[in-house]
């Protein structure tokens, strides 16, 4: 597969008065790829993602996006790119059909609200609000409204978080089919079980650094292995979510 | 398809935004019910209800344009049959509200208020006696304030034209006067309130909410531009409030008999004196949504704004009946002059070009108040 970058980030910083919260952060994201950006809260991974997204200014450093720089040609990625952001509310008093009208409008694109909830299964809740809905729903109606302008890169900040087991992999197997469909995808999160079955290549962030390569999940675990270590505990062959989802069915479930 | 149109986003957002105002109770609430209730109250007090009894001492002149003009205020009951004994005894009780005696002057012309154009040419002087005891005293020295207003305005264009005072000038015009209701007071004042209201607590509620929300930023990953934003908010809202103004004129001239001079002509020219007092009214909106922490300081913050002029900007009662310190105060605020000028549209027919005073004022309070706004607005 040839491998080309649609993002390159190069020497990121980013300063909110005396606090460095992003510290020449480097890595590139491959076109096609769920490239994860993994760690704990407050290591500058939102920071990182708003900064690409064209919603912060950087302090320092080269952000290029789909070949469009941030600091020049933020317009030009705005059309290019789909965004999920980690808390953000929808306008108020607006059905989900209502909410896409309103997205197709702000993108200036032509597409009928069936049509996009149809991608993230929820034709039924057409005409419920957007507070009415399940945390699954809502975040797959997020995803919804990032996918109008049919973007190249999509960025999801943390869309798993709060989710059930069955939600969450709902979630992953839309998140796959997005990107089966040649959207690159973006994504940040602190599963690290999740990144290890949906993350083509992942980077460490930690304390405004990433920590370490940027690698597959399976390369990360096996150089690991290879340096002798060795769990504490041995894993049996299923976990206890395991033993969750063969009890309630993977079926989606949502009330 | 590949070419951005700032346009149909201002559109898409002015459009969610209609939406989502119409199915706000608060919004509806504000706008339309409470100026309707005020006015179905006020409307009733004015024309039934509330009767000033005001006796006339003996010896008033009753032939003269003032008391033949209060003679036409159905809410004043005139009281000619009873001594002076009698009528100084009830007032003190209060079952009486006002005595009167209008004094025809043979040269030194006095009149009050008095007249600061003409200070020693006043025809009339009218002596009025209020009483603690009865708090109607105000309804009367507003409709007196407003007779002798109109009185005094057609006499002083009278001067001019004849550069002598014809009191027969004066006669013809007050008698064939419209009638001033209460309605044709009470209402232009709740139109104006209701703008103020929607335009302070809707405008700064949207944008604190939008704002904490995240749907603002939101809004910003896409390609939308910051004006499109305001712009689109600010047409729901004109669109919002001139229906809601369109509403209350019609319930008011068609349910309650309200003055509209020129009929379709005066109306339109009462829309677009509402479209100008919101647009400086949605300032303040924006000033108190950029100062406001969160949603539960906005209705502080808000009310510091509309209060003061719901009281003092002559919403119930004419500015004029204040006592003088007071009137600076009312006299310097927007709500005074929208108030004025709607009531000048509506009842004398004015066009806009006879209201520029008005529509000055309101212009300075509109740069002030956007220079403030720029200062003060966050988008996140």
């Amino acid at each position: 597969m040839a491998q080309q970058p649609i993002i390159t980030v190069n020497n990121l910083t980013k300063n909110y008065g005396d606090f460095a919260a992003v510290k020449g952060i480097s890595f590139e994201v491959f076109e096609g790829e769920i490239f994860g950006l993994l760690g704990p809260n407050g290591a500058g991974k939102t920071t990182t993602l708003e900064i690409i997204e064209t919603l912060r200014d950087k302090t320092s450093g080269d952000v290029i996006v789909g070949g469009y720089s941030v600091e020049t040609h933020a317009d030009n990625i705005k059309k290019i790119i789909g965004v999920q952001l980690q808390a953000a509310g929808y306008y108020p008093n607006l059905n989900l059909s209502e909410l896409i009208v309103l997205f197709c409008g702000l993108y200036g694109i032509d597409k009928s609200p069936m049509e996009m909830l149809e991608k993230v299964a929820l034709t039924d809740k057409a005409k419920s609000k957007y507070k009415e809905l399940s945390g699954g729903q809502k975040q797959r109606f997020s995803i919804a409204t990032t996918l109008i302008n049919d973007p190249k890169i999509i960025f999801l900040d943390e869309p798993t978080t709060g989710l059930d087991p069955q939600a969450r992999r709902n979630l992953w197997d839309l998140i796959r089919e997005i990107r089966d469909n040649g959207t690159t995808v973006v994504i940040t999160t602190h599963y690290m079980d999740e990144a290890e079955v949906l993350c083509d290549r992942v980077a460490f962030v930690d304390g405004g650094h990433i920590v370490g390569d940027i690698d597959t999940p399976d390369h990360f675990i096996d150089t690991l292995v290879a340096s002798g270590f060795e769990r504490e505990k041995k894993t049996k062959g299923a976990n206890l979510e395991d033993v969750f989802i063969h009890l309630t069915g993977k079926e989606w479930r949502e009330g | 398809m590949n070419h951005y149109s700032n346009t149909s986003a201002t559109l898409a957002i002015a459009k969610a935004s209609f939406r989502s105002i119409l199915r706000s109770p608060s919004a509806v609430v504000f706008s339309l019910a409470f100026p309707l209730i005020f006015i179905i109250v006020f409307a009733n007090i004015g024309e039934k209800s509330v009767t000033v009894d005001v006796g006339i001492a003996k010896g008033c002149d009753t032939v003269g344009p003032v008391y033949k003009a209060l003679k036409k205020v159905s809410m004043l009951n005139l009281v000619t049959d009873e001594t002076e004994a009698e009528m100084n005894a009830e007032l003190s009780k209060g079952s009486m509200d006002a005595i009167l005696n209008i004094q025809k002057n043979g040269n030194g012309w006095v009149m009050q208020p008095p007249l600061s154009a003409l200070p020693n040419r006043v025809p009339y002087t009218v002596n009025v006696q209020y009483t603690k005891a009865s708090a109607k005293g105000a309804i009367l020295k507003s409709v007196l304030t407003n007779i002798l207003d109109d009185i005094n305005d057609v006499f002083r264009k009278g001067i001019k034209a004849e550069q002598a005072p014809v009191l027969a000038a004066v006669k013809e015009t007050t008698i064939a006067g419209r009638e001033y209701k209460y309605i044709d007071f009470i209402l232009p004042g709740q139109l104006g309130f209701s703008l103020l209201s929607s335009g302070v607590f809707g405008t700064a509620f949207v944008f604190i909410s939008l704002r904490l929300t995240l749907v603002i930023k939101r809004f910003f990953a896409t390609p939308v531009k910051r004006y499109s934003i305001i712009l689109g908010e600010a047409l729901a809202r004109i669109t919002f409030s001139l229906l809601g103004a369109l509403f209350i004129l019609l319930v008011g001239h068609f349910g309650f008999g309200f003055t509209l001079v020129h009929g379709v002509f005066t109306v339109i020219n009462m829309l677009i004196l509402s479209a100008i007092g919101l647009i400086i009214f949605m300032g303040f909106g924006f000033t108190v949504s950029g100062i406001a922490k969160n949603e539960s300081t906005v209705p502080p913050l808000s009310n510091i704004i509309t209060l003061p002029q719901f009281l003092l900007s002559g919403t119930f009662f004419s500015v004029t009946a204040f006592p003088k310190w007071l009137q600076y105060i009312s006299n310097a605020l927007p709500l005074t002059h929208l108030n004025n000028a709607m009531r000048k549209v509506a009842f004398e027919g004015a066009g806009l070009g006879d209201i520029t005073h008005q529509l000055f004022i309101l212009m300075i309070w509109g740069i002030i108040v956007y220079a403030v706004a720029v200062k003060t607005f966050k988008w996140e």
